[in-house]
């Protein structure tokens, strides 16, 4: 069925600028703060959408007034390590229960998607008794442990999900073929989960990427917190909210995900509807 | 090259028995069928032979050695999925060459082998492809062409045509078969076509309910079945039963029909005085009832055509005698109308005759 213009204009175009004005606002506000002198930020008057004034000074506050660069690069090395750690981990998890056949292999994926649902605010009281015992305290190390006891029931329930849709067969032939269960694993499981695989590791760097919680409970050294909780700490002080900065942080920190996001998306989740369909 | 024996292989899954007490010696390049119905414990008998399913009891030998314990790799077998199974993220070239690297071959030997393969097959052409780019046949081919490299010792091949339409199974059925002479290997080849079966087999493999019911050649089975499934199963279109009583004495028995009678051929009669004046089942083959132009006492049979089906050389007739309905296969020539009546003649030589309660046989 061919649809005339108007119809297609109305029936897709209209809702998705309706819907990408509204993911897009946010962001918008974000960098229009963040151009705007402080004087401009409080005047009721002025247009808010508008920058009458643009100014660099949030910026050069951000970067020399506070270590914002190393925020970010704390910020990098636990999203990076936690999200490699838990990858590894999920892949053999969600394997083994999914492939190898043991009898406790039903109720342990099960398990491992309640372990999904216990709040952190719940788990942060013993993890912290945990990370004192370790002499992790105020470490960075405490984070990139932490994090996966929630990245690792994520990604490997959805990791799970993945290895179910590979045929058995596939892997079976590739046995005959003369593969050990590691080969098949890394030669068929791994390519062809690739999607999934990706989608996991985008998921579980966001995730610690903005994680709060366990940051601000185990983290006080100004040194090593994560762009996250600086900016809260260091850019509100006392009742006053240094908004510009804010702002200016919070865009900046953005950026990497956003730019993780589009890479990913465009060149492996793409893939993902046709992956495994002949 | 190898033979295959299985002894007493038993398969079951919890409480559901898939095989049970599987007996049977493969010869060393012998094409053998396993054939029977959905469920019948076909997949899993091949599975326990390619090691990917465990062997609840009973032994396994492939050539000399018990293979029980040996893992799927180190068994020297091939196998072909019925989903094909080819890596949807390698080429055609990588899917023929993935066993041998895994076997470690020089890339040179690699080459050789899977060009080999991919010229003996037809599908030189189509190397570089993936999976995905390839239709039905060739994907059927590429399976092929991915056991074929190895040159092992036993070919499996489970269901390979049931995904193809009607024309490319023909072709490949004799494909198939001109590779086997050609490789002059041990093939176990599964199907629950019984056509399948009666062409290509060596020897057929006849299953149901976990269990063998016959082994033997193709013609075999069909002239000599030993109980009513297998009767039932080989042939097309299927025997007719009737529900009978044998009646007579000594040299003339008949059994006797609703709607007819037919003489039983005196050098049977021996062996089955003991169930004259009891109920028996008649199977008479379709190809077994042509037209009569005269009755015959005990020969013919009187009947009324209810549908005509003309395949082109033959035509089926559903007809009925008496409470009974049978199937004819007549010459195509043969002129008739539906509702009307017709007389056939029974080629006696070849009537079957079960007894009612266990299914088997009588000679
Ligand atoms: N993995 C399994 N778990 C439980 N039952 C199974 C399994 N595989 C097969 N079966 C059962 O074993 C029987 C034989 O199956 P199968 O060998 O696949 O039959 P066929 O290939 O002849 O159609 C069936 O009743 C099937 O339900
Ligand atoms: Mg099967």
């Amino acid at each position: 069925m061919i649809e005339s213009f108007w119809s297609k204009f109305f029936r897709f175009y209209v809702p998705l600028i309706i819907f990408v004005i509204f993911l897009l606002f946010p962001f918008y506000w974000m960098f229009n703060t963040s151009l705007k002198p402080m004087k401009e930020l409080y005047n009721l008057k002025l247009n808010p959408f508008y920058v009458h004034q643009p100014t660099l000074e949030n910026m050069k506050t951000l970067l020399f007034d506070t270590i914002f660069l190393r925020w970010m690069y704390n910020t990098f090395f636990v999203a990076i390590l936690s999200t490699a750690i838990s990858l590894g981990a999920s892949l053999l998890a969600a394997y083994a229960i999914q492939r190898l056949k043991f009898k406790t292999s039903g109720p342990t994926g099960l398990a491992i998607f309640f372990g999904y649902l216990i709040p952190p605010t719940i788990l942060f009281i013993p993890l912290a008794t945990i990370i004192f015992d370790l002499r992790l305290w105020d470490s960075l190390w405490s984070l990139v442990l932490t994090y996966p006891t929630f990245l690792i029931p994520f990604c490997t329930w959805l990791l799970m999900g993945y290895f179910k849709s590979i045929p058995k067969e596939m892997e079976e032939c590739a046995m005959i073929d003369g593969a050990s269960r590691l080969r098949v694993f890394w030669r068929i499981v791994i390519p062809l989960c690739l999607p999934g695989i990706f989608s996991a590791g985008i998921f579980a760097f966001t995730l610690s990427w903005n994680e709060f919680l366990y940051a601000l409970a185990f983290i006080s050294t100004t040194e090593s917190k994560t762009v996250p909780i600086g900016l809260v700490t260091e850019l509100v002080r006392g009742d006053v909210y240094h908004w510009g900065p804010l702002m200016t942080g919070a865009l900046l920190a953005s950026v990497p995900v956003a730019l993780v996001y589009s890479f990913f998306v465009e060149h492996y989740v793409a893939g993902l509807t046709g992956a495994l369909k002949e | 090259m190898a033979r295959v024996i299985l002894e007493n292989v038993s398969k079951y899954f919890n409480e559901v028995i898939a095989v049970k007490d599987f007996s049977l010696e493969i010869e060393d390049k012998e094409f053998v069928v396993f054939v029977g119905p959905s469920g019948c414990g076909k997949t899993t008998t091949l599975r326990m032979i390619a090691g990917l399913e465990e062997i609840t009891k009973g032994n396994i030998y492939i050539g000399d050695r018990l293979i029980n314990r040996i893992p799927a790799k180190d068994r020297d077998i091939a196998m072909v999925f019925q989903n094909y199974a080819l890596y949807p993220h390698m080429t055609v070239y990588q899917n023929l060459a993935f066993s041998l690297e895994m076997r470690k071959l020089s890339k040179k030997e690699i080459d050789e082998r899977v060009k080999e393969a991919a010229d003996l097959l037809e599908i030189s052409e189509l190397l570089h492809r993936k999976p995905k780019q390839l239709s039905g046949g060739q994907r059927q081919r590429v399976a092929v062409g991915r056991t074929i490299v190895r040159k092992p010792q036993v070919f499996l091949f489970d269901e390979p045509l049931s995904n193809l339409d009607a024309k490319l199974r023909v072709q490949m059925r004799g494909e198939l078969k001109k590779l086997h002479e050609r490789l002059s290997s041990t093939i176990i080849y599964v199907t629950h076509d019984q056509v399948e079966a009666m062409t290509m087999g060596d020897r057929i493999v006849v299953m149901k309910d976990g269990l063998i019911q016959q082994v033997g050649k193709p013609l075999d089975l069909y002239f000599h079945p030993i109980n009513k499934f297998v009767a039932g199963f080989i042939g097309s279109p299927t025997m007719n039963f009737i529900e009978t009583e044998l009646i007579g004495s000594e040299n003339r028995l008949f059994v006797q029909a609703d709607g007819f009678r037919l003489r039983i051929p005196e050098e049977r009669s021996r062996n089955l005085q003991n169930h004259v004046g009891k109920k028996i089942t008649l199977g008479i083959r379709p190809q077994d009832l042509s037209k009569a132009s005269a009755p015959v006492e005990g020969e013919t049979i009187e009947a009324l055509v209810e549908i005509i089906e003309p395949i082109g050389n033959e035509i089926y007739l559903d007809v009925k005698a008496g409470r009974d309905s049978l199937i004819a296969s007549v010459d195509p020539k043969t002129r008739v109308i539906p509702h009307q009546k017709i007389l056939l003649q029974a080629n006696l030589e070849n009537i079957h005759l079960f007894d009612p309660d266990d299914e088997k046989a009588l000679l």
